[in-house]
């Protein structure tokens, strides 16, 4: 079937600026697979379904807009923490500015090298979990990302692993158009930790596909920030095998646009998915759009998952949810739980929200609610009566409306580093 | 300490007049309790000296130590040396107790003119305090108020009153939702801060709270005024004949 003009016209542009990286063995393949997925769909446009809040323009634009590196005095997330650290700029990997890539309970490598190599376990992975993930709805940028990534790594948790592996990107060039692509297999039995935080690029598209085997426990706390005209359009594919959790949490500050999707696919029964979202949006120096599109699906008994979205808006900022749990027939004793709300600091921000819940089974527990309010009065005045001054009192409320998404962060010090980078966040916009 | 002369206050959203010309002085190092039926304007009372907002004040004015408390905000009435313990202590979720102690005892340090009191130097004290209430570490660590029984909320109103050493304290039915045991551990608190500087406010129902925290002056309020002052004899009083009397007498 030929595709709708405006598609099409989206699709060649883009096309014209990319080629397929070389890549040997079952990589080549892959890739064009995913190539002929993407040129089947065409580019999103705002009359798609879930396209309608989010004009699709930037990320599908041939060249990025141009993004400055912003520069601020605070030390980068999670600089106290204990990790393996892997560095990118702009997208590329760097060697010379990573730890060395060694730590009991992992194999690491980077894409190029596992897609050179004929067997192996990557392959079972790259690009399979994003193909299964367009439907009923499409994901054109990331089957676009899997054709063109340029690198990417490939994590392999065999056991429980002693520190968590940290995935910093970092934003030199200012027209910089970043493809990244992630693979992470854990083991059963095994657990990791991977944290994510840095601007990127001017634009970033970033795929991170996580295939957690029975009984594996996978963790992952990321920031989104600092860069206020960067771009980034970023999709997590999660497969989880029976008795197994996935918990996924995302900080986003600044930034044009923003969207980040996630299909989860609990496909063994007793299987746990949390996917959470603390966003602070201000639109004084640059717009802010930030778009969270989930989609859960529950495919076996008795699993649980949650997703909890809190945003904070102000000066014209835009936040947009669309959440999704859809209950398969025999996905009994399901249990479902979503939440999205924003806060508006003004009457200039807005927030457009979807939830949906499809059930096709009987026993299940299944919640949602959505909502849209102002900062809580009786809450600012209890703590202005301590002393604590209006606008010191109003950013501890911030918090507070955030708490929830927070608590999704497992690790007590991680979710520490978080709220102490939106504390800052908050007293920076005071100052201004 | 507090002079309040002829308040009058009306609901801001409606033309409803709460406050109808209230009068009252206190001195330092006494204890004045208002006792009243439901709806007689003593929680408005407390709010419109700490400075929420949804109140008018049309007529009077409030002092205290000769400043002007309508004209400031609630944080500089807090600095100035009122605190009012709230009926319903609020939950702040994700605000540690400690890290919410520390900023509160510091914004009001800096407001004075003082230096930030250190970590260390803060710790102990809250830890002091606590003890003395029955606080424990989890208490002090978990978000404020999130999840705390109606006593402990209490008797974490006590220990920010304790730390931040107010002159005028204002207590909100503060026995509400607490049992026997619990009111004594408050009571106890409160009676500790009793001192010839710091003035209390106490607004209850019953008389039961009154034997804990013994008022040197009792006042009755109903229909937005003091109609009755008297000594704690008037708080027995109110609880063998309940307000009906005295609503009655003054027509």
């Amino acid at each position: 079937m030929a595709l709708p003009a405006a598609k099409q016209g989206a699709l060649n542009g883009r096309l014209a600026t990319l080629s397929l990286p070389e890549a040997g063995a079952w990589g080549t393949e892959a890739r064009r697979d995913a190539l002929a997925r993407l040129e089947a769909m065409g580019l999103p446009g705002r009359r798609d379904e879930y396209w309608r809040f989010t004009d699709p323009g930037l990320l599908n634009a041939a060249e990025p807009a141009t993004a400055a590196a912003f520069e601020n005095d605070e030390a980068p997330l999670f600089s106290a923490v204990d990790r393996l650290k892997l560095v990118f700029v702009d997208g590329v990997f760097s060697p010379e500015k990573s730890d060395d890539i060694a730590l009991e309970g992992l194999e690491i490598e980077r894409l190029s090298e596992a897609m050179s190599r004929d067997i192996h376990w990557v392959r079972e992975v790259y690009g399979v979990l994003e193909a299964g993930a367009h439907s009923p709805v499409p994901r054109p940028h990331a089957a676009l990302n899997t054709a063109f990534a340029r690198d990417g790594i490939c994590i392999r948790a065999t056991g429980k692993v002693s520190k968590p592996v940290s995935l910093i990107y970092l934003h030199e060039d200012a027209g910089s158009d970043a493809i990244l692509h992630h693979v992470i297999r854990v083991e059963p039995g095994a657990e990791m930790t991977l944290l994510e935080n840095g601007p990127a690029a001017a634009r970033f598209n970033k795929c991170l596909e996580v295939d957690v085997a029975d009984t594996g426990r996978f963790n992952h706390v990321r920031a989104q920030g600092r860069d206020h005209e960067r771009v980034a359009v970023t999709h997590v594919f999660a497969r989880l095998g029976a008795e197994s959790t996935f918990k996924s949490f995302t900080m986003t500050v600044n930034g044009v646009m923003t969207r980040n999707e996630a299909v989860i696919d609990l496909t063994g029964p007793d299987a746990t998915a949390h996917i959470a979202g603390a966003c602070l949006g201000d639109g004084a120096k640059a717009a802010f759009h930030h778009d969270d599109t989930v989609f859960v699906r529950h495919r076996a008994e008795n699993c649980e998952s949650r997703q909890v979205f809190k945003k904070v808006l102000r000066n014209g900022a835009t936040g947009v949810f669309q959440g999704k749990i859809l209950v398969d027939p025999g996905a009994q004793k399901t249990d479902g739980y979503q939440i999205s709300q924003s806060l508006l600091l003004d009457g200039d921000s807005q927030f457009l929200a979807k939830p949906e819940l499809e059930i096709y089974a009987d026993d299940v527990k299944c919640s949602h609610g959505s909502t849209s309010g102002a900062i809580d009065e009786t809450g600012l005045f209890y703590l202005r009566s301590r002393g604590i001054p209006e606008g010191e009192a109003t950013d501890l409320m911030v918090i507070a409306f955030l708490a929830e998404a927070i608590d999704e962060i497992e690790d007590s010090v991680l979710a520490e580093d978080v709220i102490e980078r939106l504390k800052g966040w908050l007293a920076r916009r005071r100052r201004s | 300490m507090l002079e309040i002369r002829n308040l009058h206050v009306k609901l801001e959203e409606e033309d409803k007049q709460i406050l109808k010309g209230v009068d009252l002085t206190i001195e330092p190092g006494t204890v004045h309790a208002i006792m009243g039926p439901n709806g007689s304007g003593k929680s408005t009372l407390s709010y419109v000296l700490s400075g929420r907002d949804g109140y008018e004040v049309t007529e009077g004015s409030a002092s205290l130590e000769g400043q002007d408390l309508l004209s400031m905000e609630p944080e500089e009435r807090a600095a100035a040396g009122l605190f009012l313990a709230f009926q319903y202590p609020v939950e702040i979720p994700g605000v540690g107790n400690m890290t919410f102690l520390r900023t509160a005892v510091n914004a009001q340090r800096v407001a004075r003119g003082q230096d930030e009191m250190s970590a260390a130097d803060f710790l102990k004290l809250v830890r002091e305090k606590a003890k003395d209430l029955k606080i424990d570490a989890d208490m002090l660590k978990r978000p404020v108020n999130v999840g705390f029984s109606g006593g402990e909320k209490k008797r974490n109103e006590i220990l920010q009153m304790a730390m931040l050493e107010p002159k005028m304290c204002i207590l909100d039915e503060t026995d509400s939702g607490l049992d026997v045991d619990a009111m004594k551990l408050v009571s106890d608190g409160v009676n500790a801060l009793r001192d010839a500087g710091r003035s209390f406010l106490v607004i209850t129902h019953y008389q039961r709270l009154l034997d804990h925290i013994r008022p040197d002056i009792v006042h009755i309020m109903a229909n937005g005024r003091i109609i009755r002052t008297g000594g704690p004899d008037l708080a027995l009083e109110v609880e063998t004949n309940g307000y009906g009397d005295l609503l009655a007498e003054v027509g």
